[in-house]
This record gives structure tokens, C-alpha cells and sequence, in this order.
């Protein structure tokens, strides 16, 4: 098979070029950092030079959204990092938004307007559904066909945002064997990683909240724990890990599903 | 006559001590913080249809919310005759109401139904706090008398439906006895007077009179009870519902304050241009009582401890300390014990004392995830999370408090753009040797 290598657009080197592209994807920190996440935004990628999507990420110029010290009680250091951004954003005349993360999401879509950074922003679940069932993105459903997956819903796409119909109508068309945990949708137990614990230990208690939320997970029997946002990836991960079954069940990202069943 | 004049100085007495409780409570609104202004009524109209008068959230666990969907129902319908009773009991007429003809029998009808449904449920919600074990009613928030509160006001509704029952019974049969006929419908009872072959005229006539003023000076004690109880709800629900929170549940306040100052910080020149203010500096975030919005004192006088939120938080499932519906009788409370020393001695008297360390510990504020499973779950709209992270906020800007790891955290955001302790320049390293397979 013939591969071909993606040259990632950044806004800089576009707007020196004159060029101006429709969306700003916004990789987000775990996507730039966490190596496991790198690998999601790297499908990701794949999907959009798959698709033929004009955009550009912002690279080095790329900051924090300010969403953890905000759900931390620091308003002022969120303030700064979002005047910042939304001047980044001004300069490179930023009118649509996809992001990964449902944190950054979340905040761009529900905060930012409050500071005067008005965006249409549009979340990966969405954006990849939209060009499903505009025949656009054709799925094919490969090895995933008859494996049991569940969906774990993260907390800033689901109760936050009401993103719930658009990760599962992607899921089956991936498998025939989507399963549903016990507490789903908006019942939904979160991940433990939500409003900044993600950057701490949690306080004391019976059992840490990944541990919980695994073992819902694991009642299903499906192979294959679907997740939609980085933290919730990695405190599953470590739950599957504390359960010894990281080798047995599969922890994914939906971006690196479709990836994998397009052979991209 | 006399019966008018002694029904009307029990309203009266009944109407005095209620407004003089409820003033009391009121005026302690004057002590809280803005939250959003109140607009759209036309869809909080629809917030309130749907989730208030059509029970929806309630429904979230469909059993039991389906028992309590009947009680509010029943409500709603019964307080027609209720409203009855008042003015008959006033005017010293009898059933007044009836000018309404068939929609009169429809209202008595649905009323005596829902007695007896009301009264079931009721039975069925004290046996389960009595006999059973239910650990949405445990918690370290839940002591014996929020126990006795709960079933206090139950058992008071379930006299009240007996009673409104009996007042029926004794009005068919009275009526069958004399041969007159009966005003209203009166499905539920007709039954039961079925059953009952024996007895005088007088002692229905009795029978009817007695319950009537059992039931309407039940509720005259039972409405003047509420306020000093976690029953309040009843009162308060359907409005706490109107004046809902419309944002989606994951937007945060914005802290107009802060934005002032940072705008001065980031642009210099608007420093000199930024005229002084008048205002005493208000304190960041939420460390006392007087410090919560008005949504939020009204947040937690609404509440009824049904604790279908702290059964749902991710933090209380695991053992922590944190329990959304502790925030909100925790806030009560602390109204309740600061309001009259503020009424006293003004809005910045401090008994040095306060919500936060005195009421809700810091370990409580730091556990949550604020993943709103306790405000999708609140069955009358109450909205935890954003008091909490208030909270945080006082601490934070306020105290420089936060655990170690936060700390870190709020440091490299400011020093390096990110959570983490990575550089910027290494941003666009996952894009690295990046390859797609063509087909």
C-alpha cells in the first residue's frame, strides 16, 4: 500500500502563504503532550487529510484554554489564558472551531462568549457524524464488525453539552454489537478526572471514582471501552490496568475506531 | 356565625404567623449576591410545565418518582377544594364552588381519587424510612432530626388525605340518610359509604363536620410547619423551578469582576483611562452565607433532602466526604443561624463563623469532579456545582489556598501554557512522521 505524508497545516505558515483555512482544529494539551492521546490526535489528522478539510492547527502558538484552573477556583489565571487565545484567535480571524477534547469544547463553546470570543465550535463527534451521514466519510465495518463495544460518556459532552445520539449512531456503524453499561447517557458515571482532579490525588474515600467506572465497564463484557476525551481515556486505561485487563480490553478513542476500520 | 368568626380569626392567626415567618426568611435575600437576571419567561414557563407540573426529572427513577408524581398531582388538584373550604368557611357558604357544574363534579371527583392515592403513596414513603434501609437517606448530613421532619410531614398528609376522606364519606352518607343528593362527585368515598349499613344521619352530620375543621386546621398548622422544615419545598419547588438556571450545565458564571482586572493587566494604557470605583471591593468567590447568590439561598430552601443527587455524585459513591445535598442544608443552615445577627448588626457583621471550615470542609470542596451528575439528577432544578466552584474560588484568589498538586498545576499553566510541565515548542511533536495509506 502506498502511503503518503501528511504535513500538518499551522495558521502561521498559512496566513504567510495568504491562505486562510475553514477550521482551527484544536489539538488541546493532552493531545500535544499525553503520548497515549498523541495517538488520537494523530488519527484524527489522518481523518481530516482523509476528508480533504481545510485547516490549521496553531502549533507552538497554542495555549492552554484556561478549563482546569478555571474548575480549580482560578478565575483570574482562566481569564488571562482565554484573552489570550481569543487575541490569537482575532489575529487569525478564527470563525470555526473543531476540538477533541470536550474540556476545551466545553469551555468555547459555553465560556467564551462570556469574554466576547464568539466561535461556531464544533466537537470531533459531531463534525465526524455530519460527514457520515452526509456520505461523505464512509465507514466500513471491518474486523470491529461483531466485537462488543461500550460507550463511555464523557461528562462535558453528555450532561454538559447533551452530546449523546452522535458517538453512539458513529459506534454502530462501526459494530454490530454496541453495549450499553448500566449508567449511560445522562445517568453516566464520570471518569473521577472532571473539575481538575485529573492534576491530584484524590481526597480519601472508599475506592478511587476510574476504579468504579471500570467496573462498570467490565460488567458489559465488551471488548473494546470506547471513549471520547483524554482524561477519560487515561483513567480508564488505568482502571483496565489495576484490573489486569489491559491485555484482554481495549481502550480507544471513536477517532482511532474509524481510523483503524479506513486502514488509514 | 360563630363558626365564621372563630374560622376567621384561626385564618387569621394562621395567616399573621405564617408572614411573619416568611418575612423572616425573605429578608435574608437582601444579604445574597446577584446571580443572573431573571428573562425569557416564556421558556421558563415551559422549564416549569415540563419539569415542575409534568414531574419529568422525577421520573428518573421511575418507581418511587411515580409514587411522588401522584402526591404532587394530588396536590394540585385537591387545593381547588381546599381553596373551597376557605371561602366557604369564611362566607359561611356551602360548596360554593359548585357554580362551576360539571367541571365542579370533575374537580371533586379527581380530588377524592387522588385522596386515596395520595394517602397509599404516603403510606408507602414512611414504611420505606421506617422499615427499610433506603441509603439515598443516610449520610453524614442525615441525622435523627431530619429523620423525625420527614416523617412528621408525612404523616401530617396522610391525616390530611384520611381526613378529606372521612369528610367525603360523611357528606354521601349524611346526604343518603336525608335523602338529599349529594353536590360533586365522589367515586372513592361512594365506595366506602357502600360499605358502611349502619349509623344516624346526626353522626355523619357529625362525621362530616368534624373532619372538615380537622382538615382545614390541619393545614393551617401544617403551612405555618413548612417553613421551619425541609418540607419548605413544598412551597418553594414550583418556583425554584420557574427561576431555573437556563445555561447548559456545563457553563460556569463569569466572574465580571476578575475580568475588569485582567483586562487593566493585559492592556496598561486602560489603567489610567479605568475610573476609580465607588463600590467597596467585594470579596472573590463564596466564603459565607452572604456570599451565595440569591439562586443559591433559594437553591437550598427549596431542597427536601431527597438526596437523589449525593446518590449519583461520583465522589460520594467512593467513600468521599463531598454530598451535593450537605452544600445545600449546609447553606440553610448557616443562613438561618447568620440572616438575624445580619438583620441585627448589617451585612458585614461576622459572628467569626462561617459556611466554609464551619459547615463545609475544604476536603468536601476539593472532591468534586463537577461533572453535574447531582444537577441532572435534582428533580427541581437545583444547581450544586457552580456553589461549589465558588467556593474554590474564595479559596483560591482569596486565601492562595488549594491542594499542593493544584498548586502545580495553576504554575504551569502561567509559566508554560499548559497543565503540564511540557514547552510550547513541543507542541506539534505528535504531528511528527505523521503517514496515511492511500488506497
Amino acid at each position: 500500500m502506498e502511503t503518503r505524508k501528511i504535513d500538518v497545516p499551522v495558521m502561521a505558515e498559512l496566513l504567510a502563504g495568504g491562505e486562510k483555512p475553514e477550521y482551527l482544529f484544536w489539538v488541546g494539551c493532552a493531545g500535544a503532550f499525553d503520548d497515549r492521546y498523541k495517538k488520537v490526535v494523530r488519527s484524527f489528522a489522518k481523518i481530516l487529510t482523509h476528508l480533504n478539510v481545510s485547516y490549521a492547527v496553531l502549533g507552538k502558538e497554542e495555549t492552554c484554554t484556561g478549563d482546569p484552573a478555571r474548575r480549580a477556583g482560578n478565575e483570574m489565571l482562566y481569564q488571562m489564558q482565554a484573552l489570550q487565545v481569543i487575541e490569537i484567535f482575532k489575529r487569525y480571524e478564527v470563525k470555526k472551531i473543531i476540538t477533541i477534547c470536550p474540556h476545551c469544547f466545553n469551555i468555547f463553546k459555553n465560556e467564551y462568549p462570556d469574554l466576547g470570543g464568539k466561535y461556531e465550535v464544533i466537537n470531533y463527534l459531531q463534525f465526524l457524524n455530519r460527514n457520515i451521514e452526509g456520505g461523505k466519510l464512509k465507514i466500513d465495518p471491518l474486523g470491529l464488525k461483531n466485537i462488543s463495544v461500550t460507550y463511555h460518556d464523557p461528562c462535558y459532552l453528555g450532561r454538559a453539552n447533551d452530546v449523546y445520539d452522535e458517538p453512539r449512531a458513529i459506534l454502530k456503524k462501526l459494530t454490530g454489537n454496541l453495549v450499553e453499561m448500566q449508567r449511560n447517557k445522562s445517568f453516566s458515571l464520570c471518569c473521577g478526572a472532571g473539575g481538575a482532579q485529573m492534576f491530584k490525588e484524590a481526597e480519601k474515600g472508599d475506592k478511587e471514582v476510574f476504579i468504579e467506572r471500570t467496573e462498570d465497564a467490565l460488567k458489559t463484557d465488551a471488548k473494546v471501552i470506547a471513549t471520547a476525551c483524554p482524561f477519560c481515556m487515561t483513567m480508564l486505561t488505568d482502571g483496565l490496568k489495576y484490573k489486569n485487563k489491559e491485555e484482554e480490553i481495549k481502550n480507544l478513542d471513536i477517532a482511532e475506531l474509524i481510523a483503524q476500520s479506513l486502514e488509514l | 356565625m360563630t363558626k365564621q368568626i372563630i374560622f376567621a380569626i384561626t385564618l387569621l392567626l394562621t395567616l399573621g404567623a405564617f408572614a411573619y415567618t416568611v418575612n423572616r426568611i425573605v429578608s435574608f435575600f437582601r444579604f445574597t449576591r446577584p446571580a443572573f437576571p431573571v428573562k425569557n419567561f416564556g421558556k421558563r414557563f415551559g422549564v416549569m410545565m415540563n419539569v415542575a407540573f409534568g414531574q419529568t426529572k422525577i421520573f428518573r427513577k421511575p418507581v418511587i418518582g411515580f409514587f411522588h408524581a401522584l402526591v404532587f398531582w394530588g396536590f394540585c388538584i385537591i387545593i381547588f377544594g381546599s381553596l373551597e373550604m376557605l371561602i366557604d368557611g369564611l362566607t359561611g357558604t356551602e360548596r360554593v364552588l359548585k357554580a362551576l357544574g360539571p367541571v365542579y363534579n370533575i374537580i371533586m371527583a379527581s380530588g377524592d381519587i387522588f385522596a386515596l392515592l395520595v394517602a397509599v403513596s404516603i403510606i408507602i414513603f414512611l414504611a420505606r424510612r421506617i422499615f427499610f434501609h433506603i441509603k439515598r437517606f443516610e449520610g453524614i448530613e442525615m441525622n435523627k432530626m431530619t429523620h423525625i421532619d420527614a416523617n412528621i410531614a408525612l404523616s401530617i398528609i396522610l391525616i390530611l388525605m384520611i381526613s378529606l376522606l372521612t369528610m367525603n364519606i360523611g357528606y354521601v352518607k349524611y346526604n343518603s340518610q336525608i335523602g338529599e343528593a349529594t353536590v360533586g362527585l365522589f367515586p372513592v368515598s361512594s365506595l366506602i359509604a357502600g360499605f358502611i349499613t349502619e349509623g344516624q344521619a346526626e353522626s355523619f352530620s357529625l362525621m362530616y363536620q368534624a373532619s372538615w375543621w380537622c382538615h382545614i386546621l390541619l393545614i393551617f398548622l401544617f403551612a405555618n410547619l413548612l417553613p421551619y422544615s425541609k418540607h419548605f419545598h413544598v412551597f418553594m419547588s414550583v418556583p425554584n423551578v420557574f427561576l431555573s438556571r437556563l445555561d447548559p450545565l456545563g457553563k460556569l458564571p463569569n466572574m465580571d469582576s476578575i475580568t475588569r482586572e485582567v483586562k487593566l493587566m493585559l492592556d496598561p494604557n486602560a489603567a489610567f483611562a479605568a475610573q476609580p470605583s465607588d463600590a467597596p471591593v467585594e470579596r472573590f468567590g463564596v466564603k459565607d452565607a452572604e456570599d451565595a447568590s440569591w439562586k443559591n439561598y433559594f437553591d437550598s430552601l427549596s431542597c427536601t433532602q431527597c438526596g437523589r443527587c449525593t446518590s449519583v455524585c461520583p465522589a460520594n459513591i467512593t467513600g468521599k466526604k463531598l454530598s451535593p445535598r450537605k452544600i445545600m442544608m449546609d447553606l440553610r443552615a448557616r443562613m438561618k443561624e447568620k440572616g438575624p445577627l445580619m438583620v441585627k448588626n448589617g451585612r458585614d457583621f461576622s459572628d467569626n463563623r462561617s459556611l466554609l471550615r464551619d459547615f463545609i470542609s475544604e476536603e468536601e470542596i476539593w472532591a468534586c469532579t463537577t461533572c453535574n451528575a447531582c444537577a441532572k439528577e435534582c428533580p427541581i432544578n437545583i444547581n450544586h456545582p457552580t456553589l461549589i466552584v465558588d467556593i474554590r474560588r474564595y479559596l483560591v484568589m482569596e486565601e492562595a489556598s488549594a491542594p499542593g498538586e493544584i498548586k502545580a498545576m495553576f504554575n504551569n499553566i502561567e509559566n508554560n501554557g499548559a497543565p503540564w510541565q511540557y514547552s510550547a515548542e513541543d507542541r506539534l511533536n505528535w504531528a511528527k512522521e505523521l503517514d496515511i495509506n492511500m488506497k
